[in-house]
């Protein structure tokens, strides 16, 4: 070996182990450089970067939601309340394997495949580490049960929460509306921090209309968690803001009359306080449980309230447009009058029809079918409101045309919204020559004018609209517009006023004579309402058509299929020389006005009953 | 002539009576003051990451007792002894290695404890040292530079326990023990030829080793050095808590028991493998710096001691345990640091832990035995 040949030089290999020894160091020297430089940077150059995010590990910034505002019923009755429940979320970054949690949830308390699905809905629009919301209103066992399990359950969190609940079941549903969660489409255009902590949103109704006073302000707390996040201390808090509480001019005891009243049928009914213009009651039948709706309601039980022919959802009193019918005939008298085309005096010969000169169609009258005549040889308006003559008033159209009665029934905000303060309100139409030729695109045909004269023809009009017409005859020119909400936590809300050009009030007294006669004379067609009344009603009749009955052709109610049947209207303010109430009815395909007639008489009896309770108490007071 | 010194006390002969002291202890005095100062530091860190857990600093202390212990009792021995033992000390872990495998104890998939009575050890940790101490003796009776059969003998040499501590799998400790090997042979005076291809080799081989060696987790590991926001939660978390710690201590950090990452559990190990970040977030990089000058110190008196070695046998032990030292300080700090990837490596005589402290002060005894190696005819 070569090696061994050689001798060990210790000189040699003492000057070699130097060299590399300086090479080591220098080697050192440059590593520990590195490792100065490296934490030179993270702690001088980087050092704000991390700050903050040690500081945003330590401090989370958590929502306080507020309480959302109570509504009440003018008598201080709780229409939609805050209960608490509990909800049972999950941090999706703490559970360390979310699909193991979701199973071992699955085995402690029921979960459906549609509170899975809206939890993975919900998912990608939470923040990283916010509590993912899993089941609303878990019940006290279910959360004793995952209480106990919670060991094994990561990033679970249980968390008491108000929530809404509408105690009042069906009856406010259509008024008031309902809160639902928020869906995906709201959230990408609500002001985030607004809704931080908050699950539910106004949907429909004052719910929705009222959303921004109702929901309050959003508080926040800064807590210092650890890396499990639990909650060492609160830093700082700033309280939330509640809600505003909406006092509501609506009345329990009118809408259950109305519910009562319209039990078992379709149909509407819109009661206004003439002196403020709030809405006294507003049912819309059938109705549905607005309760079934906060948290989601289900596919199948939505599908069944769709799909249902009676349409529960849908909100006859302000989305219902029906054509009108005779309800517009005090109205046109007043225009009548008002315009000068005739006199209470002025008389009108009745056959039991009208043909336009020139034209061979005859306009049947609906007594004709009845009595084989009209009403009387001559017919003058007293008569003509009170018994609801069509002739009379085929031929008071026919003089006025249907431009100058658009444009005096306009200011009754027919064909038009009343703005009052909810969603969902429909304009229904009020026909011009104008509007025909917008919307149809066609000429007006004198025949026209006489069906608008009746309240039929291309007019509609919602209940809601019938009711403020009502209200501006029964206060002779003027009125508030209709509103719901009377205070927001406490404060009154003005009311908009509508007034009327001046009319004469020789004009107001023989219109509204005549629609006393309507209730008050043997001949009236409502007169069946007059009954143990024991005040003084001013009403008209209407009856609306739902299908098109051909000329002289008969309209026999028993023959025709239950949902081909006329609709029946009446409106009525009362008492009649001192109105404080106006209504309008609607009972769809009630065959005529008898059926719309005595729910309004249950819901003016209710509130007369009420008056003079109060009117008592003042006298005993006083 | 006693009278003759006395005239003369600053002559070398003065000096090294009054040094004699240390000698008979076989102590030297500036590494022993350098490695107090460091444990010292060290106790006083983990404190805070334990927060002020009693129990935790006593069992340190018993550990860092008994590796001073050791320390000494290495120290009293001969260098030329260790020579002699090294291969049966060599053959041992060997031989406790293969057992590992066999009937080891471990956890998280890993074998790398041997029971023995209810005592528990990790073989590998002897090979840190019986791994230089046994390279060495193999070349330091060969001519240097050694010849291309002596390097290839002495690869073999550490290599062995290295692919035996890889089937543990344990690539972190198989990875140190080699290198402490191959800085013997780099002291040895390794040709720069060879260092080269060996450099040249590795880099080919990572693509292999990549697929076909390394398992998931510590591809993992890499990946995850490489980009730590792609697993925020998982493997990233450590590393991104590791830099928030330290980049939030500043300058001069948040104060001692004050480091919010630590005391709320946002840094993970931070008594373990991951206490330097404790250090720089309560004492920002002045702390950093205070405690790389004292490990710089420490090292720096490692290698006068290796230099100012008479035999060749004691300077490759004594600079090989060095570097080693310096090794891991760098890979614990540069992992920690998110410029390495993690890998097991305690920062030494700081982080919490008992066969690491008792192996690292066993090695400054053997450096302390170097220190000894002195002979008059230097």
């Amino acid at each position: 070996m070569a090696d061994r040949n050689v001798l060990k030089d210790p000189g040699r290999e003492a000057r070699l182990f130097s060299d590399r020894l300086i090479v080591a160091t220098v080697i050192c020297f440059a590593l520990a450089s590195l490792l100065f430089i490296r934490y030179y940077y993270l702690q001088i150059e980087a050092y704000a970067t991390y700050a903050t995010q040690a500081d945003q590990n330590r401090l989370q910034t958590q929502p306080l939601p507020p309480r959302r505002g109570l509504i009440r019923d003018s008598n201080g009755l709780l229409i939609a309340a805050n209960e608490p429940s509990f909800l049972l979320s999950i941090v999706v970054e703490r559970t360390g394997g979310l699909d193991d949690v979701l199973n071992d949830i699955g085995k402690i308390i029921e979960l459906s495949d549609e509170d899975l699905e809206a939890f993975q809905k919900r998912r990608p629009s939470t923040r990283p580490y916010a509590p993912v919301p899993l089941k609303f209103r878990i019940s006290e066992e279910e959360r004793a049960r995952l209480a106990v399990n919670s060991y094994r359950l990561p990033g679970v969190v249980i968390e008491a929460q108000l929530q809404r609940q509408y105690p009042l079941n069906t009856l406010f549903a259509h008024a008031v509306g309902y809160v639902g969660r928020i869906n995906e489409r709201e959230l990408q255009s609500l002001p985030e921090r607004l809704y931080e902590g908050t699950f539910h949103i106004g949907k429909t109704g004052i719910e929705k209309f009222y959303e921004d006073a109702l929901l309050g302000s959003v508080g926040v707390q800064t807590v210092e968690t650890d890396a499990r996040g639990r909650i060492m201390r609160v830093v700082d808090k700033a309280p939330p803001v509640p809600g505003s509480d909406l006092d509501l001019y609506l009345d329990s005891d009118l809408q259950l009359a109305a519910a009562n009243a319209l039990e078992g049928s379709r149909g509407a009914l819109v009661a206004l306080d003439t002196q403020t213009g709030g809405v006294l009651a507003l049912y819309s039948s059938p109705s549905f449980d607005p309760n079934a709706f906060v948290n989601g309601i289900s596919f199948a039980d939505y599908a069944a309230l769709r799909d249902s022919k009676d349409v529960p959802l849908f909100n006859r009193a302000l989305q219902g447009q029906y054509p009108p019918g005779s309800t517009v005939k005090p109205a046109i008298a007043l225009a009548g009058l008002h315009l000068g085309l005739v006199t209470p005096e002025t008389t009108v010969p009745d056959p039991g029809w009208y043909k336009i000169p020139g034209d061979d169609r005859r306009y049947r009258d609906w007594v004709l079918r009845i009595r084989g005549t009209g009403h009387a040889p001559r017919v003058d308006m007293h008569m003509a409101i009170a018994e609801s003559c069509d002739v009379y008033f085929y031929d008071l159209a026919r003089e006025m045309t249907v431009d100058r009665m658009h444009d005096f029934l306009s200011p009754f905000y027919l064909g038009q919204k009343t703005g009052i303060d909810t969603t969902n309100e429909r304009t229904g139409v009020l026909p011009s020559t104008e509007w025909k030729r917008q919307n149809r695109g066609a000429a007006w045909y004198p025949g026209e004018t006489l069906s608008v004269g009746i309240g039929q023809g291309y007019m509609l009009a919602t209940p809601l609209q019938l009711a403020l017409m009502t209200s501006i005859i029964a206060n002779r020119g003027h009125a508030f517009l209709p509103r719901l909400v009377e205070r927001i936590n406490g404060e009154l809300q003005e009311g908009e006023r509508v007034e009327l050009e001046a009319i004469n009030d020789s004009y107001w007294d023989s219109v509204v004579k005549g629609m006393e006669a309507v209730v008050h004379e043997r001949s009236g067609t409502a007169f069946a309402m007059s009954r143990g009344l024991s005040y003084r009603v001013a009403g008209k009749t209407g009856t609306a058509q739902v299908i098109g009955i051909a000329q002289d052709e008969e309209y026999n109610e028993d023959e025709i299929a239950e949902r081909h049947r006329n609709h029946g209207l009446f409106i009525a303010f009362a008492p009649a020389d001192k109105p404080t109430i106006a209504l309008a009815v609607i009972v769809e395909n009630g065959g005529g006005s008898s059926a719309a007639v005595p729910v309004a008489k249950a819901v003016l009896e209710a509130w007369m009953a009420k008056q003079s309770r109060a009117d008592e108490a003042v006298t005993r007071n006083g | 002539m006693a009278e003759y010194l006395r005239r003369l006390p600053s002559s070398d002969v003065g000096f090294a009576r009054r040094r004699s002291l240390w000698s008979v202890i076989r102590i030297d005095p500036w590494l022993l003051l350098g490695l107090i100062l460091l444990v010292g530091v060290g106790l006083g860190v983990l404190n805070s990451a334990v927060d002020g857990s009693a129990a935790a600093i006593r069992r340190q202390s018993a550990y860092l007792g008994l590796g001073f212990l050791v320390m000494f009792v290495a120290a009293q021995i001969p260098i030329y002894r260790y020579s002699r033992l090294a291969p049966w000390f060599y053959l041992l872990g060997m031989i406790a290695l293969s057992l590992v495998l066999v009937i080891g104890v471990g956890a998280k998939g890993a074998q790398r404890w041997l029971s023995l009575g209810g005592f528990r050890f990790q073989p590998s940790e002897i090979m840190k040292l019986a791994v230089p101490l046994t390279v060495a003796w193999y070349l330091a009776k060969r001519t240097l530079p050694p010849s291309p059969k002596y390097v290839a003998a002495a690869v073999v040499l550490m290599a062995m326990p290295a692919v035996l501590i890889f089937l543990q799998p344990d690539l972190g400790t198989a990875i140190l023990v080699a290198v402490s090997g191959f800085f013997v042979l780099f002291l040895a005076g390794l040709s720069w030829r060879y260092i080269a291809s060996a450099l040249a080799l590795i880099l080919v081989s990572i693509w292999p080793m990549w697929h076909f060696v390394m398992k998931e987790y510590q591809r993992q590991r890499v990946l995850t050095l490489l980009d730590p926001e792609s697993d925020r939660l998982g493997a990233g978390w450590n590393i991104i808590q590791s830099k928030t710690a330290i980049g939030s201590g500043g300058w001069d950090g948040k104060g001692y028991m004050q480091g919010t990452q630590t005391l709320l559990d946002f840094l993970p190990e931070s008594h373990t493998d991951f206490i330097i970040a404790v250090l720089a977030e309560e004492h920002g990089l002045q702390g950093v710096m205070g405690l790389l000058c004292l490990y710089g110190f420490i090292v720096a008196r490692g290698f006068w001691i290796s230099y100012s070695a008479t035999t060749t046998y004691g300077r490759l032990v004594g600079a090989s345990i060095t570097l080693t030292f310096f090794v891991y300080i760098f890979v614990n700090m540069g992992m920690v640091a998110g410029i390495l990837p993690v890998v097991g490596v305690p920062l030494p005589l700081v982080s919490a832990g008992g066969t690491s402290i008792v192996t690292l002060l066993a090695g400054f005894g053997i450096l302390m035995a170097v220190s000894q190696d002195k002979s008059p005819v230097n």
